[in-house]
């Protein structure tokens, strides 16, 4: 067997592992347990199939990608083998429309040079042509929606924000990486409830999934909660309000933490409304995206009240630095 | 009838079971769980499964030096016996959940025992 690794063709004897046979031929990887437990050296499979044994604890969003651990991979065939960030292509991609919002908020609207394989809920790394690189969730549904959508932030101080609110125009060239990040819809159990919880633009990846998993005629009961401070924070109430009236199973809470809720709305911080909702999460499929501290907390949270960890899907929206690696 | 300790606690699987009731324990203490207070979640868990292989005598590769290594900074920031212990009772607690025999349960908490020293960076 031969495996494909950052370019070199490396030997796979019977009854090697994967990572026995990449260390034998001194190829840099990380690893620890050596024993399918640490997680320490898992690559992504690009190419070939991989054992099921070498995918036992791997989130059921990364198997469908091709990461495994290779310390407890004997390959079946040959492998094409990566580390996970460095697949990382760029594409080129032009806008097709920007409207506002919110006064915060714009919707951007690209169209790639090539259809682009994505699933709702993954983010693009997209690059101005000077190289300025920032990461947005995807809006949108690839079966559903003709182009890429991002709901922009602007930040104060913001590069990339400030310019696309200010300067950019339909027409405009892009360059995108990705997609990246596991944070998004599988069809496996279409009776499990699915509980999102987003703050601010982490609303983007979160009704891309909820769609997704609506029009894949999921059936369990999918509950959506936008939290913000403020009521103009909450960017898509009439949107999201139709969504509910086309699909009974689907919920939308939103939540103000600051002003005083208005009818319709509910107040307290999103995640605190949904926990006292749903204090029970046993069986339940959660997806948290936005500020950082809301969703490491909300992790917590989450399975402290039942959840399985393989069911709580975590994208952390960090600011400013690009991130060096896909978020999960 | 399995010989070894790990295949008479039900092995792999007994491990899955054990796991997640343990972890939310030690979560749940206020009197440790800031120790335990990392932004991945998931490699903690996996690490809490470790140490779960190990206790329960399955193949794990965790070596003294590794759990001296990998508790010091939590040693230096104050981790000591009474943290020890509470974490030893919750896994006496899991142990109790899911009816381990008290003869095996008594042999998990021996091997748990014995890295107190290493934990603690004695």
């Amino acid at each position: 067997m031969t495996l494909r690794f950052n370019g070199a063709e490396i030997p796979c004897p019977q009854g090697s592992t994967v990572l026995d046979a990449l260390i034998e031929a001194d190829q840099s990887v990380e690893y620890s347990c050596k024993n399918g437990i640490c997680q320490t050296c898992v690559l992504r499979a690009d190419r070939g199939a991989v054992p099921a044994e070498s995918q036992v604890g791997i989130k059921d969003t990364l198997k469908a990608l091709g990461y495994f651990l290779p310390c407890v991979c004997l390959p079946e065939g040959s492998l094409e083998i990566s580390v996970p960030e460095d697949a990382d292509l760029l594409g080129r991609a032009r806008v097709v429309s920007k409207e506002t919002l919110s006064p915060s908020v714009s919707r951007l609207v690209i169209e790639p040079a090539t259809p682009l394989y994505y699933r709702a809920g993954q983010f693009l790394n997209l690059r101005r042509d000077d190289g300025l690189t920032r990461s947005y969730s995807l809006a949108s549904v690839p079966h559903l929606d003709p182009h890429l959508e991002f709901h922009i932030k602007t930040l104060p101080g913001g590069e990339m924000s400030t310019w696309i609110r200010d300067d950019v125009s339909p027409g405009q060239p892009l360059e995108f990486g990705g997609p990246n990040g596991a944070c998004f819809y599988l069809p496996e159990h279409p009776e499990q409830n699915l509980l999102l919880i987003g703050n601010g633009t982490g609303l983007a990846p979160l009704i891309g999934i909820a769609r997704d998993a609506l029009h894949s005629s999921h059936h369990g009961d999918v509950y959506l909660y936008h939290g913000s401070r403020h009521v103009a924070g909450i960017y898509l109430h009439e949107d999201l309000l139709e969504l509910q009236t086309l699909f009974p199973n689907f919920h939308y809470v939103p939540c103000l933490s600051g002003d005083a809720p208005p009818q319709g709305y509910r107040a307290g911080r999103a995640e605190a409304v949904a926990l006292g909702d749903f204090p029970d999460l046993t069986n339940w499929r959660i997806y948290l995206c936005g500020y950082p501290p809301m969703v490491n907390a909300a992790q917590r949270k989450c399975y402290l009240a039942g959840a399985r960890m393989d069911d709580i899907h975590a994208d952390p929206f960090e600011l400013k630095e690009l991130r060096s690696s896909p978020r999960d | 009838m399995a010989d070894n300790l790990y295949e008479q606690l039900g092995g792999g699987p007994a491990i899955d079971a054990a796991v997640d009731i343990f972890y939310r324990k030690v979560l749940s203490n206020d009197a440790i769980s800031g120790f335990f207070d990392s932004t991945d979640m998931e490699e903690q868990r996996a690490k809490q499964k470790s140490f779960l292989t190990m206790v329960f005598g399955g193949p794990s590769q965790y070596s003294g030096k590794d759990m001296r290594a990998a508790h010091a900074p939590l040693v230096e920031k104050g981790l000591n016996d009474s943290h020890f212990d509470a974490v030893a009772g919750h896994l006496q607690e899991t142990l109790d959940e899911l009816g381990v025999p008290a003869d095996l349960a008594a042999k998990v908490m021996a091997i748990a025992a014995g890295t107190r020293d290493d934990v603690l960076n004695r």
